[in-house]
């Protein structure tokens, strides 16, 4: 038997199919008060007065807070986020205000009768705007604030939050050996995590100090530290339940409405608060993906290979820092993508702008930034008159390489990346990068992307395990990672039932995760629950066993050293006839005199990432994350040269997963990531009006995939070599398939366009634009 | 339909169960649904202007979205919600298509798909499509969901 494998549904898949399923805002506690914020409307502006006199008398209000009732400043990275803004707005859409009443109708009633008067400051509304000299600046204080965690390097009296730069050779060195050098520039707009459920938190201080936090959030663990740390609170006090949550691609492991829900509820005297985003709220005022601009200059010899890489990446993070520090070092660290190349100078930017702050998105930076390189290696291909897949395959970056930031690579670090590409050829037919005509003014092309991406997690991140036998011999799995959709908690189950040889059904998971009761993990992110969550359930696995062993060790007159177990038995290896149940040592042995020896059996284990370390600050060295996966995506587009108009035949993803642990939860991860990425490349983008408003805050406007606009077909495939530190070799494969989906489009399209498309979302309109400029 | 002012007691058919609530005017069955006294959260709020579909119900068999549909206005109509499904079709190929992962949307999707199995018989692929455009999924490629939908709508093809 194994379990390991095979496609198993998720273990909640019947609650979601019966409605049963409660996410965080269909739980609900009568007498539950609401708090509605009063947004700015305006993106940048001194805030004069807040008149709050004539909300107040709104029947059913309890309390309304603002900014100057506050004093905390908070931040991943660096604290220059207040909850309620404080003096300025940054903004459109960030909340001033916060009104507390017995409902929600009755809270948004009042909450539009709050008066707030806001000085017009210039409005930073792009990138080169916030560059430009004597630029207005989005914090006077820049360079001043609290750092909470470093590394960040912010430049006073500019709008640069933070630098981080990557050098490796020789960069002028390298472009001096080139024969051939392609500058490309790329322009990506903000975008949204549009998660189905809208974020929302409630709270609550009880009479004896605890503070009760229930989030739809991917990060129950950091809530916890933060509310402690930004309210003086001991983090004990602070007991955070986070159950399955709609949705989260990264915008739920940013904290923002935990904050607002446990102020509203302290200045209501403890009682039970809940704060829920309306779809607007939550892509105008809840954090955004981050835009870029980026200027990627490459060379190459004339027999393709790579020889130099000077890129410069800079972040429209938005009016708050949040992770930025952190994606912009992911960024550097990552920034050749999957290629090997010898002289490498890259810097990355974090720069403020008045649009709606930023934080992790599916990829964690990498997905912008695989747009970017991707975009650079297509043309060098094309200028080098050479197939874009064989060119990848000459420069993929291998095992006995270096990273830009000179880790390490070996065969269980590093992904497959050249028998990716050969599963790729095969897969999607590849036909060498041609643009063949298939009618009047109809063309199909096919373009392609490589990936790679790892965890750029902090060195410190910790995961745990907790096994508890039921009567039955049955066990419980207690961890800390949450559920969003990809089947964390499925996956941790597959991987603990397969240790103790038992079936799928015999292993029992809770949706909810409760910070006072389950074990630590860091947060839901970075892919990383499998080889994190997985090792910490082997290792409480091992501790259960040896129990199991021991207390059957002296029930059988044995060494342990001659037991084994199956089928819920342990036995003598040589005699499996004198054997005894799993359930009969559960709770402890009974003796047929009634004495009884043992007690629950109960594992505990943990993991901790280990070898990891932070980027020196001056060149950028440094181990980002246990391992890098890599892929190859690839799409096959049918292109009207008259009308500009495109459809996407065939989109394809092969991924080196190490080993595949649930081929269909596997498959469908990477289809809705290419799904997604398809969506951000041909649709997405938050657009502003030259007054920084936000335009764009419904799924009317703000355009994601819809039934019929995907690919004709989808094709997955997996390579399959082991990272031999992760449970059962299997690589990270959540985020990844939205990586370089988007790129691929561009290449094809760029081909079929004859034109390079370096800006997104690539829409007929835009291949007009581009093409015309060109001429 | 009733014209209220205030907070007023409604008779409403939900899951072939009628039930007695008591509504303020300018409800949506969406609220109606999910508050304390029936507590059929199921249905779900995505966008509570009609762009999303999470909140799909069918009334009397139509798939109407609940944050666009007052309560006042469906006093004797038949409502029926995720929540009534009982082990039908649709229900068992969204699990053997793995047609969701989050799960947020399911409910709407379920209902549309089940709509299209029970009411318009034989619907085309293209008018299947279209009507499935009413919801959106983030999670998923919609191949799943469309493979599900098909499996039961028209299980000839698949």
């Amino acid at each position: 038997m194994s379990t390991i494998g095979t496609s198993v549904p998720r273990k909640e898949a019947p609650n979601k199919v019966t409605g049963r399923a409660r996410y965080t805002n269909d739980i609900n506690i009568p007498g539950t008060l609401s708090a509605v914020v009063v947004p700015a409307h305006r993106a940048h502006g001194k805030i004069l007065s807040i008149d709050t006199s004539e909300a107040k008398k709104v029947p059913g209000v309890k309390a309304i807070v603002i900014g100057d009732d506050l004093s905390v400043l908070t931040g991943d990275v660096t604290q220059d986020r207040p909850p309620l803004a404080k003096d300025k707005v940054r903004y459109w859409g960030e909340p001033v205000a916060l009104v507390i009443a017995r409902d929600e109708s009755i809270a948004r009633r009042a909450a539009a009768l709050v008066n707030v008067r806001i000085k017009p400051l210039p409005v930073v509304n792009s990138i080169p705007d916030s560059l430009a000299d004597n630029a207005p600046l989005v914090h006077e204080k820049n360079g001043d604030y609290t750092v909470a965690t470093p590394p960040v390097s912010p430049k006073k009296k500019s709008n640069l939050a933070d630098q981080a730069n990557v050098k490796k050779g020789d960069v002028e060195k390298g472009l001096k050996a080139s024969d051939v050098k392609v500058q490309v520039h790329v322009s990506l707009p903000q975008i949204d995590h549009a998660a189905m459920e809208p974020r929302v938190a409630k709270a609550e201080i009880l009479a004896d100090g605890r503070v009760l936090i229930h989030a739809s959030t991917q990060a129950p663990f950091e809530v916890q530290k933060l509310v402690a740390q930004y309210f003086n609170l001991k983090p004990g006090q602070v007991i955070v339940t986070a159950p399955l949550i709609g949705g989260a691609f990264g915008g739920k492991a940013a904290i923002q409405l935990e904050l607002l829900a446990y102020i509203a509820s302290k200045a209501v005297g403890g009682q039970m608060v809940k704060i829920a985003n309306t779809r607007e709220e939550d892509l105008t005022m809840s954090p955004l993906g981050l835009g870029l601009e980026a200027d990627i200059t490459l060379g190459a010899t004339k027999d393709g290979r790579i020889q130099a890489a000077n890129m410069k990446f800079y972040l429209d993070i938005g009016a708050y820092t949040d992770s930025a520090p952190r994606i912009a070092r992911a960024i550097a660290a990552q920034c050749t993508g999957p290629y090997h190349v010898a002289n490498v100078h890259t810097d990355v930017f974090c720069v403020y702008t008045n649009h709606t702050y930023t934080t992790a998105f599916r990829g964690f930076g990498h997905m912008p930034m695989t747009f970017a390189v991707e975009r650079a290696v297509d043309e060098l291909a094309q200028a080098l008159k050479m197939d874009p897949l064989e060119f990848r395959r000459k420069n993929a970056i291998d095992i006995d390489n270096m990273t830009p930031t000179k880790a390490r690579l070996t065969r269980s670090n590093l992904g497959d990346l050249p028998a990716c590409l050969n599963e790729m050829e095969r897969l999607i037919g590849w036909q060498g990068g041609e643009v063949q005509a298939v009618g009047p003014h109809r063309v199909r092309a096919q373009g392609v992307a490589a990936f790679w991406k790892t965890s750029s997690s902090p060195p410190n991140a910790v995961s745990g395990a907790i096994i508890t036998m039921n009567s039955d011999g049955s066990v419980n799995l207690s961890t800390g990672a949450v559920e969003f959709g990809p089947g964390t908690k499925t996956t941790a189950a597959m991987i603990l039932a397969e240790k103790l040889r038992i079936p799928l059904d015999r292993v029992y998971v809770h949706e909810d995760v409760n910070t006072s009761v389950n074990p630590e993990h860091w947060k839901t992110v970075a892919s990383l629950s499998t080889y994190m969550v997985g090792r910490a359930v082997l290792d409480a696995a091992n501790d259960l066993l040896q129990q199991l062993l021991n207390l059957a060790a002296i029930v059988l007159r044995c060494s342990p050293d001659d037991l084994d177990y199956g089928n819920e038995h342990v036995f003598v290896r040589d005699d499996p006839h004198i054997s005894i149940k799993f359930s009969d040592l559960a709770l402890g042995y009974k003796y047929q005199e009634g004495d009884s020896i043992g007690g629950q059996l109960m594992g505990r284990g943990r993991f901790m990432i280990r070898h990891l370390n932070l980027l020196d600050q001056e060149t950028g060295h440094g181990k980002p994350g246990p391992a890098w996966t890599v892929g190859v995506q690839a799409v096959e587009v049918e292109y009207d040269q008259e009308t500009h108009q495109y459809r996407v035949l065939k989109a394809a993803t092969v991924l080196d997963a190490g080993r595949v642990i649930n081929p269909q939860v596997a498959t469908g991860q990477v289809m809705g990531g290419m799904n997604m990425g398809i969506g951000v490349a041909s649709r997405e983008g938050v657009h502003y009006d030259p007054n920084g408003t936000f335009l764009n805050p419904q799924f009317r406007s703000y355009k994601v995939m819809r039934m019929g606009e995907q690919p004709q077909q989808y094709l997955v495939e997996f390579v399959q070599t082991p990272q031999m530190d992760s449970p059962y070799g299997a690589r990270p494969l959540g985020e990844h398939a939205v990586l370089a989906i988007g790129a691929a489009l561009a290449n094809a399209l760029s081909r079929a366009a004859n034109t390079p498309l370096n800006t997104l979302p690539i829409t007929p309109e835009m291949i007009w634009q581009q093409r015309r400029e060109r001429r | 339909m009733k014209s209220l002012t205030k907070p007023e007691q409604v008779s409403l058919t939900i899951n072939q169960e009628p039930c007695d609530v008591v509504i303020y005017p300018g409800e949506t069955l969406l609220y109606t649904l999910r508050g304390d006294a029936l507590g059929l959260t199921g249905a779900k709020p995505g966008c509570e202007n009609g762009d999303c579909g999470a909140c799909t119900v069918l009334v009397d068999g139509v798939p109407m979205k609940s944050c666009m549909v007052l309560t006042a206005e469906v006093e004797d109509r038949d409502i029926l919600t995720v929540e009534g499904l009982k082990e039908t079709p649709i229900q068992r190929a969204f699990m053997d298509q793995q047609a969701f992962q989050c799960g947020y949307c399911t409910s709407g999707f379920l209902m549309v798909g089940h709509a299209l199995a029970q009411d318009v018989a034989n619907a085309s692929p293209e008018r299947t499509i279209e009507w499935l455009r009413s919801n959106i999924c983030r999670c998923t490629s919609y191949q799943e969901i469309y493979d599900a939908v098909s499996s039961v709508v028209h299980p000839e093809r698949s």
